[in-house]
Order: C-alpha cells, then sequence, then structure tokens
C-alpha cells in the first residue's frame, strides 16, 4: 500500500506541509481564506526540528494500528489499510494518543481528533507530499 | 563608520493581504532578511540583506512576496552610475576589493544574439528529426590523419584516446567547495544518465564520487588540490586548468571557512586552512613545461585518457590554442568572459578577457590554416545559455560546449550572484548542512536531464531546418550563421557573412 | 469449527476481527447476558450526558455481526461450562457446543454491604448501558447526587449527570482522587478542576449506614441525596472458569496467546490476569485496549494463529470537564516532574528503563511514552535531554528512527 514516507536527509524543517496539510482539510477553496478566516485548521502532520536535523511525522497507517484497536467508541476504523476517523463517533478520550507510538494523532480545542487520512477525500497525492519542495515527503509503496 | 551613504539594492515587497505569516521565508531566508514580530503579530522585512535569490518568492505558499529593485535613485548621471557610485562607497567603508561571483554581467555585446541560423527550403530539403534519425553523438580527442585496416577490416593505425559524448554537452568544473556535494552529486548523476561528463574542478574528487568515474573529468588546477594517482586514474578525462573566463590571470581563493572536514579531506589540505589556488602553474612557463605537464599526466594513467587544456579567452588566443595543440592535449577547452566563477574580484570579472564567440571563432580558424584542426577538440564555455547557443558555437567550429551557469540553473540557482558569501539559499554554492540539504540530488539530477535532453531536442530541431543530420556535419559550417548588426571587422573575425547576403 | 464466546463486548469483538482475520468460514456463537447489539461500556457517561446518541453509544457498525457471519444469543446467560462435553450450559438448561472456547465475561461492580443500603430505592452502580439508562430515568434537574468512589468510573459518573445537575458531591476513603492512576500532584491538579466545576470532595471518610435519602458518614457528616452511585470498584466474573477447573488466580490465568488451562478454552478482557511489562507482575488490566489486544490474539490463536500479546501495561487517557490526562506504567522509581500552568508531567525511571509517566493538560504525543515503556527501551538509547522536555520521535537514533518511520537509508 502507498504511504508517506519522509526523508529527514531532505526534510528543511520550513513547515509548508503543515501549512498544506491544514489548507487540504480546512474545506476552503483558498490557502488565504483557510488562514486568514476565523478559524484555522490543525494540521494532521507533526513536524520535529533539532539542530540539524527536521522531519515531518504523520499517521503511519499501521498494520497493527494501536490506535483503532484501543479506541472505545469504534470511531477508528480501516479502510483498504487507510485509518480514518469518524468524527460523529469520536468522543475525544484520546486513548488513541496514548496508544500511538508515532505521536501522529493530533488534538486541537475541538472534542474530537484529527488525524491523516492520506488525503482520500480528495484527489491525487496527500497535500503534504504535494506541498513538499524538496521531495523529503514522499507518497510511494515500499516493502 | 557611522553611516555606509547606500540605499539597499532591493525592497521586499509583501502583500499582507495574502500573507498568512506561516514564515516559511523566515524559515528560508539564510540572510535572515525576514522576521516574525511575536509583539505585534506582524512579518519584518531587512532590505540591507536581501541578495534578491527568490528564494522566498519562490517557496512562498501563497505568492504573497515579491523583491522589486529599488526606485530610490541617486542623482542621474550617464557617466557615474549608480552601481559605480555605490560601489566606491562600498570600498570607502571596508578598504577590500569587491567580490562578485557567477558570470559577467555587464551590457557588453552577445554575439550569440547577434547570429542567425540557416535553414533549407526547396532544395537541400530540410529533415523532420521526429521521422529520420539525428544524430548529436560526438568524440573529443585527437584525430587519426590516416586510417589504415588490415584484411580483416581492424584499424592498423594509431589511435587516440576519445571521450564518447551523447549529447554535444558537458558540465563545466565547479570544485567541490566551491559547490556542494549535493550539487557535485546532481552533476554526477545526470553525466552518468546522459552519457557525457561532469568536471571535478580544482577540488578533488569525493570519495563517495569515484562511482561516477566513467562520467568524471578530473581537474589539474596551479593548487593541485585532491590530485592523486587514484583520481587521475578515476576520470574518463584530465583536465589542466590554465585559466577561467571569470577571472583570467588570477588564481582562486577558498576561504578557510568552507573547508569542513569533507571538503578538508577531498582537496589534501588541513581544515580551516585557506585554499589558494597561484594565479599560475609554478611549473608551467612555456609550451614546452605544458607539454611536460601534459606528458607526466598521460604516463601517469597510460596514455589512456585524453588531457583537455583548459584556458581563458584573451587576447591572442588563436595563438596559444596553437601552442597548446602542439604540446600535445588531446582537446583545448576555452572558457569567454562570461563564465561563471564561485568568487572573482569585481573589476577582474567585469573587465578581463573576451567575448567566447570571437575567441572560437578565432581559435578554429588557426587551427585549420596550420593544418592541425583535427589534432584537438575544441570545447567552449563561458555563456552558453540556450540550445541555439550550442547550434551556433558548433557552426562556428566547436565539437562541444560546457555548461555551467545553466546547469546551475536547473539545480534552482537564481543568479544572484552571492556565491562568494556561502550562504547560498539554494543549497548550491554553500557548505553549510542546513542550506546543503535543500539540494536534493534526486530532484537536481532529474532537472539537469531534462534540460539537457531538451537542449538536445531543440539543437535536432535546428540541424533538421538546416538538413543536416549529424552534429559532426555542422562543425565549422559557419555557411549556416549570419551576422545581424555586426562590423566588418567582426565578421570577419566570425568568419560569416552578414545577413541578406 | 465451531467457535463460542462467552460475552459480547470488547475482548469478544477483538476476537471476532481475530477469528475473521484467519478463518472467514467457521461458525461464531455469541452469548451475551445482556440484550444491546454490542456496545461500548466506557461511553455509557457519554451517552448519560448526551454527548452520544442511541445509536453511536455501539461499538460496532449494526452489520457487525452478519458481515462476520456470528449466530449472537442475546439475553443468554451462561452458567456452567462442561469441559468434559465441550459444552456450554445457559440458564435456560440449553447447552450450546464449542471447539473452541473464549470466555470475555468481564467484571462486574464490587458492592461491598454496607447498612441500610437495601433502604434506598434510587441506587445504582454505572457500568452497563442499563445502568447509565436507570440513573437518566430518575436523573431531574437540580438531583442531588452522591457517588461513592472518587476513581474512573465515579468521576465519569459524575462528569455524566452534571449536564442535568450541578449538586455532585464525591466521597472517597482514599485520601485523593483517581488514587490508581495518579499522584498526589496529579490528584490535586484534577480535584481542583473539578471543584472549579463545582463537584464536592469528601475524602478520607467513608458511608457508614444509609437511610433512603441521606447517607451518614464516618466522621458524622450527613448528606442528602436523590440518587446514589457507588463506583468503588469492579470484580472480574471468573467464577465460570474456576468451577469448571481452569487455574484462575484474581483473575483467569492465561498464557501469551490468551489460553487457559485448558487447550481448547481461551480468556480474553476484565476477567484474566495480563502480564504488566511495567512492574515485572501478572495483574488484572481492566482496560478497552487491553481487552481488545487479548481478545484480538485469543481470536487468532483459536484459528490456528500464533501472534502473542506480551507488552500490556497499566495505561489510561481519561478528561474531565476538557482537563485531559493520560497515564501510563508504574511510578515506582526516580521521578522527575514538570509543573507549568495548566500542565502537569511526570515521567518515572527505573533500572535504565522508562517505566511510567503522568501528563496532565498538555498529553500531546504521549503515546511516544507509552511506546519506550512497552518496547522496554533502555535510557542510553534515548536521547535524555529531549525525553524529559516532551515526547518525540526525535528521542530515538537515527537508524531506531528511519526503521520505525520506514524512511530509506541514504548514507551517511
Amino acid at each position: 500500500m502507498k504511504r508517506v514516507y519522509v526523508n529527514e536527509d531532505w526534510c528543511l524543517g520550513c513547515h509548508l506541509c503543515e501549512y498544506h496539510c491544514s489548507f487540504a482539510n480546512s474545506g476552503k477553496s483558498d490557502m488565504v481564506k483557510a488562514f486568514n478566516g476565523n478559524t484555522k485548521t490543525t494540521p494532521r502532520i507533526v513536524i520535529e526540528e533539532g539542530d540539524d536535523i527536521n522531519f515531518a511525522v504523520q499517521c503511519r497507517h499501521c498494520d497493527e494500528p494501536l490506535c483503532v484497536k484501543g479506541c472505545i467508541a469504534g470511531a477508528l476504523t480501516v479502510t483498504d489499510g487507510v485509518i480514518t476517523i469518524d468524527d460523529t463517533r469520536c468522543v475525544g478520550c484520546y486513548t488513541c494518543v496514548l496508544s500511538c507510538p508515532f505521536g501522529c494523532i493530533v488534538t486541537d480545542n475541538e472534542k474530537v481528533i484529527k488525524k491523516c487520512d492520506l488525503c482520500i477525500s480528495r484527489t491525487g497525492e496527500p497535500a503534504c507530499v504535494k506541498g513538499c519542495p524538496n521531495a523529503a515527503i514522499v507518497f510511494e509503496e515500499r516493502g | 563608520m557611522a553611516i555606509n551613504y547606500f540605499y539597499p539594492d532591493y525592497e521586499v515587497v509583501r502583500n499582507e493581504k495574502k500573507c498568512i505569516k506561516c514564515k516559511v521565508c523566515v524559515r528560508q531566508c539564510a540572510n535572515e532578511v525576514h522576521t516574525y514580530d511575536e509583539e505585534f503579530d506582524c512579518m519584518t522585512a531587512d532590505d540591507a540583506s536581501c541578495v534578491d535569490c527568490q528564494r522566498c518568492v519562490s517557496l512562498c505558499p501563497t505568492r504573497a512576496l515579491k523583491i522589486v529593485e529599488t526606485d530610490n535613485i541617486f542623482k542621474k548621471n550617464a557617466n557615474w552610475s549608480q552601481a559605480l557610485i555605490t560601489d566606491a562607497y562600498r570600498q570607502a567603508g571596508t578598504g577590500g576589493v569587491l567580490l562578485s561571483s557567477m558570470g559577467n554581467p555587464q551590457p557588453y555585446p552577445v554575439y550569440w544574439d547577434k547570429m542567425l541560423i540557416n535553414a533549407s527550403q526547396v532544395t537541400n530539403p530540410s529533415i523532420d528529426p521526429l521521422r529520420e534519425p539525428m544524430e548529436t553523438q560526438t568524440f573529443l580527442g585527437k584525430k587519426p590523419r590516416t586510417i589504415t585496416f588490415d584484411k580483416e577490416g581492424n584499424i592498423t593505425s594509431p589511435t587516440y584516446p576519445n571521450l564518447k559524448l551523447n549529447i554535444p554537452i558537458m558540465f563545466s568544473a565547479m570544485s567541490y567547495g566551491s559547490i556542494s556535494k549535493n550539487a557535485h552529486e546532481s552533476l554526477a548523476r545526470a553525466a552518468e544518465q546522459l552519457g557525457i561528463y561532469y568536471n571535478t574542478g580544482e577540488g578533488g574528487l569525493h570519495q563517495d564520487f569515484y562511482k561516477y568515474g566513467a562520467n568524471t573529468i578530473v581537474q589539474v588546477a596551479s593548487g593541485r588540490f585532491g590530485v592523486h594517482k587514484k583520481y587521475l586514474e578515476a576520470g574518463a578525462a584530465i583536465e589542466i586548468k590554465m585559466g577561467q573566463g571569470a577571472k583570467p590571470g588570477i588564481g582562486g581563493h577558498l576561504p578557510g571557512t568552507k573547508v569542513g572536514e569533507d571538503v578538508s579531506r577531498t582537496r589534501m589540505i588541513p581544515r580551516g586552512t585557506d585554499a589558494i589556488s597561484p594565479a599560475p602553474h609554478h611549473d608551467i612557463y612555456s609550451i614546452e613545461d605544458l607539454r611536460q605537464l601534459i606528458y607526466s599526466l598521460k604516463e601517469a594513467t597510460d596514455y589512456k585518457k585524453p588531457v583537455i587544456v583548459k584556458i581563458a579567452a584573451v587576447h591572442n588566443v588563436a595563438a596559444i590554442a596553437s601552442g597548446i595543440a602542439r604540446s600535445g592535449a588531446d582537446i583545448i577547452a576555452i572558457d569567454g568572459y562570461r563564465g561563471g566563477t564561485g568568487a572573482a574580484p569585481t573589476r577582474i570579472r567585469d573587465n578581463v578577457g573576451i567575448p567566447i564567440e570571437l575567441a572560437l571563432a578565432a581559435v578554429d580558424q588557426r587551427l585549420r590554416d596550420e593544418g592541425i584542426r583535427n589534432d584537438v577538440s575544441v570545447v567552449i564555455g563561458g555563456s552558453v545559455r540556450s540550445s541555439a547557443d550550442i547550434v551556433k558555437a558548433i557552426a562556428l567550429g566547436a565539437d562541444a560546449v560546457y555548461i555551467g551557469s545553466a546547469a546551475l540553473l536547473a539545480l534552482g540557482c537564481h543568479l544572484c550572484r552571492s556565491c562568494h558569501g556561502a550562504k547560498c539559499n539554494w543549497g548550491i554554492a554553500t557548505q553549510r548542512p542546513d542550506l546543503v540539504k535543500r539540494l536534493n540530488p534526486e530532484i537536481g539530477y532529474k532537472r539537469l536531464v531534462n534540460l539537457v535532453h531538451a537542449w538536445d531536442h531543440e539543437v535536432k530541431e535546428m540541424m533538421g531546418g538546416m538538413g543536416i543530420n549529424s552534429i559532426e556535419s555542422l562543425r565549422g559550417n559557419r555557411l549556416m550563421l549570419r551576422g545581424i548588426g555586426l562590423t566588418e571587422k567582426e565578421l570577419e573575425i566570425l568568419g560569416i557573412s552578414h545577413a541578406g547576403e | 469449527m465451531n467457535y463460542l464466546i462467552i460475552g459480547n463486548s470488547t475482548a469478544a469483538i477483538g476476537a471476532v476481527e481475530g477469528i475473521r482475520r484467519l478463518d472467514t468460514t467457521s461458525s461464531i456463537t455469541i452469548l451475551s447476558d445482556e440484550t444491546y447489539h454490542t456496545y461500548s461500556r466506557p461511553l455509557i457517561s457519554y451517552w448519560l450526558e448526551g454527548k452520544v446518541s442511541d445509536e453511536k453509544i455501539f461499538y460496532r457498525p449494526q452489520d457487525f455481526y452478519s458481515a462476520n457471519k456470528c449466530n449472537v444469543l442475546l439475553g443468554k446467560k451462561a452458567v456452567k461450562i462442561d469441559r468434559s462435553e465441550g459444552e456450554v450450559i445457559l440458564e435456560d438448561g440449553s447447552a450450546v457446543a464449542y471447539d473452541k472456547l473464549l470466555i470475555a465475561t468481564g467484571s462486574r461492580p464490587f458492592v461491598p454491604l454496607m447498612e441500610g443500603l437495601d433502604t434506598v430505592s434510587n441506587k445504582f452502580t454505572f457500568m452497563k448501558y442499563d445502568d447509565a439508562k436507570a440513573v437518566k430515568a430518575v436523573l431531574k434537574p437540580d438531583s442531588k447526587v452522591l457517588i461513592i468512589g472518587a476513581g474512573l468510573i465515579g468521576l465519569k459518573a459524575a462528569e455524566g449527570v452534571y449536564k442535568m445537575t450541578k449538586d455532585i458531591t464525591v466521597v472517597d476513603l482514599a485520601d485523593r482522587i483517581l488514587p490508581s492512576i495518579l499522584d498526589n500532584e496529579g490528584s490535586n491538579i484534577v480535584q481542583k478542576h473539578l471543584e472549579t466545576k463545582g463537584v464536592r470532595f469528601i475524602l478520607s471518610d467513608k458511608a457508614a449506614k444509609f437511610t433512603d435519602g441521606t447517607a451518614i458518614l464516618e466522621s458524622g457528616t450527613a448528606l442528602d441525596f436523590d440518587i446514589l452511585i457507588i463506583a468503588i470498584g469492579v470484580r472480574p466474573n471468573t467464577e465460570l472458569a474456576s468451577e469448571c477447573g481452569l487455574e484462575v488466580n484474581k483473575g483467569i490465568i492465561v498464557d501469551s496467546t490468551c489460553k487457559t488451562s485448558d487447550a481448547s478454552i481461551y480468556a480474553a478482557g476484565d476477567c484474566t490476569e495480563s502480564f504488566d511489562v511495567s512492574t515485572g507482575t501478572e495483574k488484572i488490566l481492566a482496560l478497552l485496549p487491553n481487552a481488545y489486544m487479548q481478545g484480538e490474539v485469543a481470536g487468532l490463536a483459536m484459528a490456528g494463529g500464533t501472534k502473542t500479546y506480551e507488552k500490556a501495561i497499566p495505561m489510561n487517557a481519561i478528561g474531565f470537564f476538557g482537563l485531559h490526562m493520560i497515564t501510563a506504567g508504574s511510578y515506582d522509581g526516580d521521578a522527575t516532574s514538570i509543573q507549568t500552568e495548566g500542565n502537569y508531567k511526570k515521567l518515572v525511571l527505573k533500572d535504565g528503563l522508562v517505566k511510567g509517566y503522568i501528563m496532565i493538560g498538555d498529553v500531546a504525543r504521549a503515546g511516544i511514552y507509552t511506546s519506550i515503556i512497552k518496547e522496554q527501551i533502555p535510557v542510553p538509547d534515548l536521547d535524555s535531554e529531549l525525553l524529559a522536555s516532551k515526547p518525540q520521535m526525535m528521542l530515538f537514533s537515527k537508524s531506531r528512527r528511519l526503521q520505525n518511520l520506514g524512511g530509506v537509508n541514504v548514507g551517511n
């Protein structure tokens, strides 16, 4: 299955993936609208920054997903390998935050959690991959 | 110094309505032009630090940024341009030599743009390169004067080592040190894929790149950095650098700050020391001395590799080339005054040397006149900017061209001419790890391959138009060129007729 | 092959999903003494609060049983396991045969004998959907609610009724709230937060006797109430197992594939003991994720698989009135704690390993700590400075990161 991978040697820590992720999930037609409006969408991608290394992390869509197995509400499900959250079922207990070994479940002030869905509801490549200026984030099949 | 007397050259224009304060500009500008003010929740910019490299403009996700030339003007003066006045102020402030990078940007005539290419009509019909074979492959090196065969058809006369180029383009010498490891990797991988060559420059060959040796030209320059037997053996050809178009007559200086662990090992010099390439080779004061070096190198590599001698295009270039051809060199590389550099004194870059078009025409003609044109191949560089320039160069007599600046453009260079600052925001002319990683060779080499392929297609289209199906039939075919707006003297040197003739 | 599962909650569903990964055809029978489609027990407080609708309390979609070809017997209570015959006897005397049996009977509320409790009409425990429904039926605006037990269930019950009434008193014998998951500082922070919402606590005290509508505490305090919720603790339902001769300690004893002492009988969930890697001891870990993992492993094993589940630890993610907390592992060891406004974090190290943590408020990326505890990654292999600051992948060595994040090896 195609997944999003980051190659930290090429990640610049520019945070563009974060902004493209938020924009893609904002439902807005224009990036300016997505960020300069009243509501800001939380990115589903987390950027880690070190002295000389940066990388972005988002849901790995694990084969044995601890978040799905631990979800108390049956809100996290796997469809064709893609793990998605049903906003209408999530109660915001954060058991998935407790379980995810990659720290890829994102929370914000809203009650439900957010997570990467590989942009399946949109077309083509995930927004973070498309928006990465250095091809540090790739969407591909790996053994 | 209380004040520096001058206003910034560029201004950062930010469209506040479009700016989403993502701060990518802050993170990406190594010159620290952009800042985010937490207190006022706004973006600010220090125009004085901007070099107009366009990195922020390119990465701004909402196209909220542009860089404009300042419209602040000094009192108009046709003699004292604003640039000259500013330079004087700058030097009055620093007391130092002005430094610049990349090629000569001054408004001298560009002869490429004053020559037009022919096309067939009615007779000698044009060829459609999409339907018929079209050959841009060429070989560089000494050609035998006569060929003899035995009964089986094997060649019995002596042959000479040649470089095979699938496309008559090579990447110019750019040293590891002046450009980054990732830039070198991009060039090396592209050369391998294209079946052409890249050139180590005078910085030695990084251990990781020996595997690209079959597509590498190894350079031996006046500093002899990184030169050892394995290095010579690693390359497909050896280039002796006598001069460089951007700074004829002077040496090179890589500041110690750029000599990190890797560069130090590759150049075989202590870490942190300045790498100074002397102006002359201290063992070459005559054609005979040059011949000694050429044959030393040939001896060291078992006469298996062609030796290139690279010179800057200067006055009397034809006589110099003739001497080189007689010294045993297999290939002469001539670098015009618009050739790029990682750092050169501004006044030298802008005032020394001659245009490559004139140098090439003069050299080709001289070698022909002396009957030694086939003893050497001629490669030219120093601002080959497009496929049309290549066609014109070959028609003027070049066997192939070197591209440097154009290759860097493919890698993202925006010709901001600040290489000497070593803070290249595109990850090319820098050794700072956080900047170097901005150039992903995986992207870089593909863009280089694309550029060269695109130019090759265009060269073939133009050749087809002329009814020529082999690049070697175009070489020196000056009848295919006409001058436009040129004087009798210029036409005479170029060896072409004027348009309409 | 006939699979039989006693129970219809998390472990049972885990088992069905485990079995169906390997065996898509054999029959699966589910026995439940409740009458509902499988629902999530931790959701009952949310349901009571009105945050979760009648449709959304269900743990799996309505077509779950048909999609997984399960034969479900609702409202049927198993009373005996006949190992020699390979069948389970139901309350009505009928028998259901099995080739592989899973005991997923869970746990039940523990209600100690308390004087006068039988005279209280509106008294409830708070574990099942029916419990929540019963509370809802009598809950009125301004009902006085008394909750015995300041643990997870008691406090979730408090949150559940809060929309309707702010008059809530919680009594606990312990001197602090949530003693099973928090340390002193943590308990204080959460207690203060709940108190600002109006919840009253009476700690280090217990109900001595009840009359209908009044509780007299040991200290002599008299508390009037309309609704009494008892949330003192839970006990595993191990009787079916012990009575048929399976090895039972506090919970049913199982191996790493959740097999009991009988090779054709498995057990999973709150009725079993798990091996806690943070302390190295066997204990009951009555946690939903644990129940699912056990159930799934049991299901896989019953269908011939070999997957094991060995990395259990106590862990909880819970929130009260917008204050989130995530805790895991054991707090026995050297602790470093950081307290900032609204946030509290404690990390416990012992024997060169991370053993446990508490995060209150900012719980972002806590799972990275959880995995470090479960995987028992030695502290020297981690970036010790970053470890204390916040959970991040940067804690790990580059090689481990490349392995975990699936990055390619690019040299250097």
